[in-house]
């Protein structure tokens, strides 16, 4: 049985899309079977970010409402031959998701596959509980900002209430991902510390990922940023958020503490 | 007198909740008016003075049945307060106003006839009084324990009493309380203490950055607060109509 991670935020544009291909494409390189469910019904994006929305024939809601098998709507991905995406409906609405639909092409999933990943659309409303409601562990994006901070708050508490494994009494994991960070605008102090964003939130970090031209260039050619250029900074840091989801223990390193640290002593040397 | 005229105060809006006794009415209601006859029988004025609701939740009568009901109760002193468990179709201007979200309470003891015997002989007048008193059984006052943090858009809500939060609130979330609320962890959301009139009631919190707080129906934003409070550990009450606020230890 596979596990399910729904890749969830509340607020819309903190990189939920970018960090499901990512981690994704991650996960498979290592050669487990992987499956991204994108659950954007209306508004799709997940097909242009892995590269494959030439492909596209079947999708989700077509496999709920019975009118394609699981199996014609599934695409293959053409780099990482274990990763598989499930494409949105770009044409219907999240109406078109029902309870018992979506609960048994998750089952489905999750006993042909290792990792299921669910990237939820933004907001609180049907599409984004339906895709929580069946995971086993939460990965929440949240951006170094006051309102990405508190959206993120309330997607916990839904998290904590909402899903099948809260109603049953069980405890959902819950994992921070910290995207779009910059280490020159932190220095400046004109963004919340990353201290301050788990003090509110309360739950581990899975990893901080640097704010990066690599990710709107990996987008742009249809790559997940961590088949595009697998040496980048955001890569390396997903390739590291990947390893602590499989439950190893790495240090979290905050960008920009380096070099920070080799700025101050060549400031020194200029002076 | 004309400073206070001429200052404009806002109309404070309290909630507060009352003990009243809830009478379940059974069909035939003719037999149940017997019984009831026979309740009142044992001890006069039981019903005297003491606020009536009734519960005809689930009870098969219509407007015009419930109407006579209520004009039968009034024949016997009985003064109706408010309807519960009514369809709209049950009720009508004329009629005691619909009631929700009643909550149940202790009891009231019934008036036994040995008491009533032993009462008369001793002292007749004694009868006249209402008999058998509500018995306030000895309960502490109740408190609720959340023991994890309230998250954004998450309410707690207890009107009986003290609300104890083993975590933060987080900004957006909000704790009502009847009495007071404790905070083992940042408050940031809102936090409203003696929600139901209570003036005593106060605010405490490991770390201060509330978006408001209230006591009694006196409010302070996180703007009106003083800032050197901010993030500092605190307790907040009611001085009169002013809310103060203080570092604690």
């Amino acid at each position: 049985m596979g596990k399910v991670i729904v890749v969830t935020s509340g607020k819309g544009g903190v990189g939920k899309t970018t960090s499901s291909a990512a981690l994704g494409a991650a996960l498979a390189q290592n050669g487990e079977k992987v499956v991204v469910v994108d659950f954007d019904v209306g508004l799709r994006n997940l097909d242009l970010v892995m590269g494959a929305e030439r492909r596209v024939v079947y999708d989700l809601v077509n496999v709920i409402q019975g009118e394609a098998k699981l199996t014609q709507a599934l695409i293959r991905d053409k780099r990482v031959e274990t990763l598989y995406l499930l494409p949105a409906s770009q044409t219907r609405d999240k109406d078109n998701l029902t309870p018992e639909g979506v609960e048994k092409v998750i089952a489905a999933l999750k006993s042909a596959f290792d990792w299921v990943i669910c990237d939820s659309p933004a907001g609180i409303e049907r599409g984004a509980t339906l895709a929580m409601r069946h995971a086993d562990v939460a990965i929440v994006v949240t951006n170094p900002e006051v309102s990405s901070v508190r959206d993120s708050d309330r997607i916990i508490g839904l998290l904590d209430s909402k899903t099948l494994k809260a109603e049953n009494g069980e405890r959902i994991e819950k994992h921070l991902l910290l995207t779009r960070y910059d280490a020159n605008r932190a220095e400046r102090g004109d963004m919340l510390k990353v201290d301050d964003v788990l003090e509110i939130l309360s739950i581990p970090l899975l990893g901080i990922i640097p704010e990066s031209m690599d990710v709107l260039r990996a987008s742009n050619v249809g790559a997940p940023v961590t088949l595009a250029d697998g040496r980048s900074a955001p890569a390396l840091a997903y390739f590291e958020a990947t390893r602590r989801l499989k439950g190893e223990d790495l240090p979290v390193t905050i960008p920009g503490e380096k070099r920070s640290f080799l700025g101050k002593i060549f400031g020194r040397k200029a002076a | 007198m004309t400073d206070v005229l001429t200052q404009p105060r806002p109309i404070r809006l309290k909630g507060r909740s009352f003990l009243a006794l809830a009478l379940t009415p059974e069909l035939p209601v003719a037999d149940w008016l017997v019984r009831l006859d026979d309740l009142a029988a044992r001890s006069a004025g039981f019903f005297l003075r003491r606020p009536v609701v009734l519960d005809i939740d689930g009870l098969d009568i219509d407007r015009q049945e419930l109407r006579e009901l209520v004009e039968q109760l009034s024949s016997r002193n009985v003064r109706v307060m408010g309807i519960e468990g009514a369809r709209t179709s049950q009720l009508g201007p004329d009629m005691p106003p619909a009631m929700t979200d009643g909550r149940p309470a202790a009891d009231f003891e019934a008036p036994a006839e040995s008491q009533k015997t032993e009462k008369e002989t001793v002292d007749p007048v004694e009868a006249e009084a209402p008999a058998a008193p509500l018995q306030q059984p000895v309960t502490a006052a109740p408190s609720l324990i959340v023991s994890r943090t309230v998250r954004s858009g998450q309410s707690i809500f207890f009107p009986e009493g003290d609300v104890t939060i083993v975590g933060s609130v987080g900004s957006g979330a909000e704790v009502v309380a009847g009495g007071s609320i404790h905070v083992y962890g940042a408050l940031r959301g809102r936090a409203m203490a003696g929600s139901t009139g209570n003036a005593e009631a106060r605010i405490f919190c490991r770390k201060l950055e509330a978006e408001l707080i209230a006591i009694d129906g006196f409010y302070k934003t996180a703007e009106d607060m003083e800032p050197e409070l901010r993030g500092k550990a605190g307790q907040i009450w009611l001085e009169g109509e002013t809310i103060k606020a203080a570092i604690l230890g």
